[in-house]
């Protein structure tokens, strides 16, 4: 603004609009085009590729909202699906976490009301989008809350096109995490209004952000552990006041109750161990508060010391007693496995192969860090050196936010995504910060440079110059540069993002895109054309088996019932389809008997060379049985250690059942030129068990590029 | 292309047709066939029959009612029965379309046969003789035999049908010729004269045969056109405010042929192709009107890829294929959407009524449509719309 041409600000003179105002005008133009840049720049996939549904997840999301708006809310509350997980069935109104089903079906209806004829799916597919939008503007009041506006607008623009944060909320990714993120972070950025205030209403506000966020995602066990933590720590640095008091117990209490009547949550505020925290802070708040009073009443301060001792001591011993007691009775639950593997990472590889099995779950490579946040790694402790000068109770929370998730985002690449908005924050803060010193620099030198040519003779000028920097010698030219640099790196930033967004994240990896021989795009629909094929041509009860990824897929685009999906919460179910699938035919085919099973789907790479197929999968197949049927050794499956699909494979690998499913007639295939037929693109060997043969199952379906094969389980011989 | 949209058409309506019988008949024996010729082609899962018989006129008064006979399997399959009379002679011949009803006889001969009634533009005098042309299209006409195939073998059918044209007038001199659409003929009825020579099975010709009398044949050959069937087909064309006709098709489709038995082995279908899956279809052509536009090919689970759109100033060809291969008995359901300039189909007339000109029917070629419903969406403010069809057809308005 200070920069701006003469004509420019004639023009908006001309407007008659005062300074203020034209700041007003800016910013919210800025705040405008931020709102709209953070949605288009969500539609790559949807140009490139269609609007639809993406990944895993999305589509039970997508199935479950389809049943919503068909019919109701209370069929969907009381929905138990036979669908999923064969022959137990899933209760589903008990076990997610509606929030974003009931906000697509609310726009969806708004939409219809303002006599828009859409359809749900793109209302699905639209509100990642639409939720990042409202995240940037939620982005700027909370940087103008905790820094200035200037730090706002950055952290707007920032979190805007942030990857790591793209990742989850691209146009189809219609997960709880796209709407979680903007309750996440409403919550935080009300609690902070709310403790910088001591308002009722801004506290209120928190407890319905966070009651939103517990509708939306289980991610709201870091709000209820955080916000405890940071209230501990303005205790413990003796930054306790009304305020503070007033916020957290309002948040707290409201934000308990209405948690509690979301089914999925239930209980766990009062019996969970992950909840304890927050409820243990409430009772040291009670202590402090009744301290404070008696502090008040007591004029001695010798005797309050005392007092002091005698209280805390038996409060935290209370409190302790409660908890073992809890724990010993099993009133309170110990702490889950996902929460254990968050503290250490180590956890779920030695305890939870199916945790770990899940490659989000998996801790977070450097790399990803420098993909996700690029320039904003460097900038995050440059804003935690400027929130550390200005310390405040607003700066502790961005600063504790920060540190916490940073940590997380260490320990699982899926958290990256918690971590993004206070990456934002703080960085912004940096960017802000420094930009505007540089400019203040800046401004003050022109203010000289003009006086002096009004003045029109060089020699003062030079004088009030050498009276202005006596510090440094080259402050403007170095101003200068800084701030090329600065708009260099946040340019370079933006197109990071872009070309991140555009290559990596915008795949709905349902359909799989690859250049052709003469640079052309070659299609690879072959996921839905086998579910569609399982539609429209097996019989509307057939079982289908197939490895739990995708279980969601199939009952959502194949509708058709399946034994284990996405929903991983029985272990010995997934165990069991494990175990058949490392088994041989014969064994396996008791257990595909026993489970009532039609069809056996396998996914394989082998011609097309696409990766993540089940046959490297496979080890976790093998893991996961294993931890549960000591039957399944994996060392039977492993070379030195190693898998192997070649002539050097063990035994037991050339002839489990996966093996046979995925191979079977592929040693006549001829897949590259120059190579022996059998050659597997994805693993680059020539596969050791070219002669595979089926008793019990037989082949029904292979899509076109070979990606899904489809077995149907042939009926039992008649017995003599 | 006019006469297979009415086949089509026809299908869906000849229940209804039905219904609308015609009372009143001259007497079956007024004629004789002094000359029958029958053409029937196999070679498409739609068979057309095409019929030229010289009539003459052996009684005494002017008739000009001739009555076709059809056995009631044949009546049940009937897509649609046209006749035309044939003037001149040589290079200089003009067809002259016939109106043609369904009939029932009072004294009705021994089998239930059905009749049809062509009404001749002149009555035929007595001792005077014409030419007509009857084109009969059957649909669900073959019978798969076996009724299960798998993926290596082709796919055969049983074609039933009388070596003698049934007829309620005696015909002094026919002949059949019966076309398969390959050499492959497994087994045939023969009935003296019978002769094969290719493609073509010839029977005949047959002198003097009394009315109504049949010699049962039936022909038993290779017939791998795609038998693709529309179960059930719903079109929804909105008509918008702002110049655009916007066309929704909804299909679902059958290969109606003999089902497909065991595996289906795509290294097998992908390498040999000539020797497998030879029934099977995939591709399928739409003939769109010119100037389509915002053409999309979907299904519940999003868009299918393999599609293509050719157009040209006469019309679009829309070359669609399915997710997957179709084999006997494999069902697929999609949905085919695409926008017309309004201009191109709303008329203005002088007592300002507006009509709407539109094909009746389905646009993809080669196709069979059990059941059709059409339904025009009329703009707000529309008041008192009828529908003009050349055919009875059921409709009602729902507001």
């Amino acid at each position: 603004m200070a920069t701006m041409p003469a004509s420019a600000s004639d023009l908006l003179k001309s407007f008659k609009l005062k300074t203020k105002q034209q700041e007003l005008l800016i910013r919210v133009s800025i705040l405008c085009l931020v709102y709209i840049l953070a949605f288009i720049t969500r539609l790559f996939s949807v140009l490139r590729y269609e609007s639809m549904i993406h990944e895993f997840d999305p589509y039970f999301n997508y199935r479950t909202t389809l049943y919503l708006t068909e019919n109701g809310f209370y069929d969907f509350w009381n929905w138990f699906d036979y669908e999923s997980w064969y022959p137990l069935g899933r209760i589903v109104g008990g076990t997610l976490y509606p929030g974003l089903m009931v906000t697509a079906v609310l726009i969806y209806r708004i939409l219809r009301f303002l006599r828009f004829a859409v359809h749900i799916r793109e209302v699905c597919v639209l509100t990642a989008p639409f939720f990042a939008s409202n995240t940037t503007l939620v982005a700027y009041f909370f940087g103008k809350e905790i820094w200035d506006s200037g730090a706002g607008l950055v952290a707007a623009i920032l979190i805007a096109v942030c990857p790591g944060y793209i990742s989850r909320s691209v146009a189809g990714s219609y997960d709880n995490e796209g709407v979680a993120i903007f309750a996440l972070l409403f919550t935080f950025y009300v609690f902070v209004k709310a403790v910088n205030t001591g308002s009722l209403a801004w506290s209120l506000a928190s407890a319905f952000g966070y009651f939103y966020m517990v509708s939306a995602w289980g991610g709201y066990v870091f709000i209820i552990n955080l916000i405890p933590l940071y209230v501990l720590v303005l205790l413990i640095t003796g930054r306790y006041s009304m305020r503070l008091y007033v916020a957290y117990n309002c948040m707290y209490i409201l934000g308990m109750l209405l948690a509690m009547q979301i089914r999925f949550v239930g209980f766990q505020h009062v019996q969970s161990g992950e909840h304890m925290a927050a409820m243990g802070v409430f009772f040291l708040m009670q202590v402090f508060y009744f301290l404070d009073w008696v502090k008040h009443m007591l004029s001695d301060t010798k005797l309050f010391q005392a007092f002091l001792r005698i209280t805390v001591t038996s409060a935290v011993a209370v409190g302790g007693i409660a908890l073992g007691l809890g724990m010993v009775s099993g009133y309170i639950s110990p702490w889950t496995g996902r929460f254990y593997s968050l503290l250490d990472p180590t956890y779920a590889k030695d305890h939870i192969p199916i945790i770990a099995s899940v490659s989000e779950h998996q801790p977070t490579a450097w790399s990803s860090f420098m993909f996700d946040f690029h320039i904003l790694l460097f900038l995050f402790p440059a804003g935690l050196y400027f929130c550390f000068k200005r310390l405040s109770d607003a700066t502790i929370f961005i600063v504790m936010y920060g540190l916490t998730s940073m940590y997380f985002a260490g320990v699982m690449v899926r958290l990256i995504l918690v971590a993004t908005p206070a990456v934002c924050l703080i960085s912004a803060i940096a960017v802000s910060t420094t930009v505007k010193n540089l400019t203040v620099l800046l401004r003050s030198k022109n203010k000289v440079v003009q006086t002096g040519s009004t003045k029109g003779s060089g020699g003062s000028k030079s004088s009030s110059k050498a009276l202005l920097d006596q510090s440094q010698p080259f402050q403007k030219n170095g101003a200068i540069a800084l701030l090329f640099g600065a708009f260099y790196l946040l340019s370079r930033y933006a197109t990071h993002c872009t070309w991140v967004t555009s290559e990596a994240y915008s795949s709905p990896s349902i359909v799989l895109a690859a250049r052709g021989a003469h640079g052309n795009r070659v299609i690879f629909d072959d996921y839905r054309e086998a579910y569609f094929w399982l539609r429209q041509n097996t019989p509307q009860d057939a079982k289908v088996m197939s490895w739990w990824d995708y279980g969601y897929q199939i009952t959502a685009m194949g509708n058709r019932t399946v034994i284990v999906d996405n929903n991983t919460w029985n272990n010995t179910h997934i165990a069991t389809v494990g175990r058949a699938m490392s088994s041989y035919e014969d064994e396996a085919i008791e257990i595909i008997r026993s489970l009532d099973v039609d069809y056996v789907l396998v996914v394989f790479g082998g011609v097309t060379g696409y990766s993540s197929d089940d046959i490297n999968k496979f080890l976790w197949m093998v893991r996961i049985g294993g931890g549960v049927f000591p039957v399944i050794k994996e060392p039977d499956y492993l070379v030195n250690g190693e898998y192997r699909v070649d002539k050097g494979a063990a035994p037991k690998m050339l002839n489990c059942l996966m093996y046979k499913l995925c191979y079977y007639r592929f040693g006549e295939m001829m897949t590259e030129y120059g190579k022996p037929p059998g050659y597997d693109r994805a693993r680059g060997v020539e596969i050791g068990n070219k002669d595979v043969k089926l008793e019990h199952l037989e082949e029904a379906f292979t899509t076109s590029n070979w990606i899904v094969r489809i077995y149907r389980v042939k009926p039992a011989n008649n017995r003599w | 292309m006019e006469a297979r949209i009415r086949a089509r058409v026809n299908l869906a309506l000849t229940f209804f047709a039905l219904l609308f019988f015609v009372a009143g008949s001259s007497p079956p024996r007024q004629f004789v066939i002094s000359n029958a010729e029958r053409r029937i082609d196999l070679s498409s899962h739609i068979i057309n029959v095409h019929l030229t018989l010289k009539v003459e006129n052996a009684g005494t008064r002017p008739a000009s009612e001739v009555v076709l006979a059809l056995t009631p399997t044949e009546v049940d399959h009937l897509a649609m029965v046209d006749a035309s009379a044939i003037k001149g002679k040589r290079k200089k011949t003009t067809s002259l379309r016939l109106e043609v009803k369904p009939t029932e006889l009072p004294d009705a001969p021994p089998i239930d046969t059905k009749y049809f009634t062509i009404y001749l533009a002149n009555p035929l005098n007595s001792g005077e003789s014409t030419t007509l042309e009857v084109l009969y299209v059957f649909t669900h006409f073959l019978e798969p035999f076996p009724a299960e195939i798998a993926q290596s073998e082709s796919q055969l059918v049983f074609y039933h049908d009388t070596a003698l044209i049934l007829s309620s007038y005696h015909i002094k001199q026919q002949t059949t010729f019966i076309k398969t659409p390959s050499t492959k003929v497994e087994s045939f009825i023969r009935m003296e004269p019978t002769n094969r020579v290719g493609t073509e099975i010839k029977y005949g010709p047959y002198e003097d045969r009394p009315p109504y009398s049949i010699s049962p044949i039936h022909v038993h050959f290779e017939n791998n056109s795609p038998f693709a069937v529309v179960e059930e087909l719903v079109q929804e064309i909105e008509i918008s405010h702002w110049g655009n006709i916007q066309v929704t098709e909804h299909y679902k489709l059958i290969h109606a042929g003999a089902r497909h038995k065991g595996v289906f082995s795509r290294v097998d279908y992908q390498s040999r192709q000539s020797s497998n899956g030879a029934s099977s279809f995939r591709y399928l052509l739409a003939r769109l009107p010119p100037r389509v536009h915002s053409v999309y090919y979907r299904d519940e689970i999003g868009n299918i890829s393999s599609s293509h759109l050719r157009t040209d100033s006469l019309k679009s060809e829309l070359q669609i294929e399915p997710r997957y291969p179709l084999f006997g008995g494999w069902k697929a359901t999609f949905v085919i959407g695409y926008g017309l300039p309004l201009q191109d189909f709303l008329f203005e007339s002088s007592d300002d009524k507006r009509y709407l000109n539109f094909t009746f029917g389905c646009p993809l070629i080669g196709m069979v449509v059990d059941k059709l419903t059409i339904k025009v969406v009329l703009p707000e403010g529309s008041t008192d719309p009828s529908p003009v069809v050349p055919f009875p057809v059921e409709h009602h308005l729902e507001l």
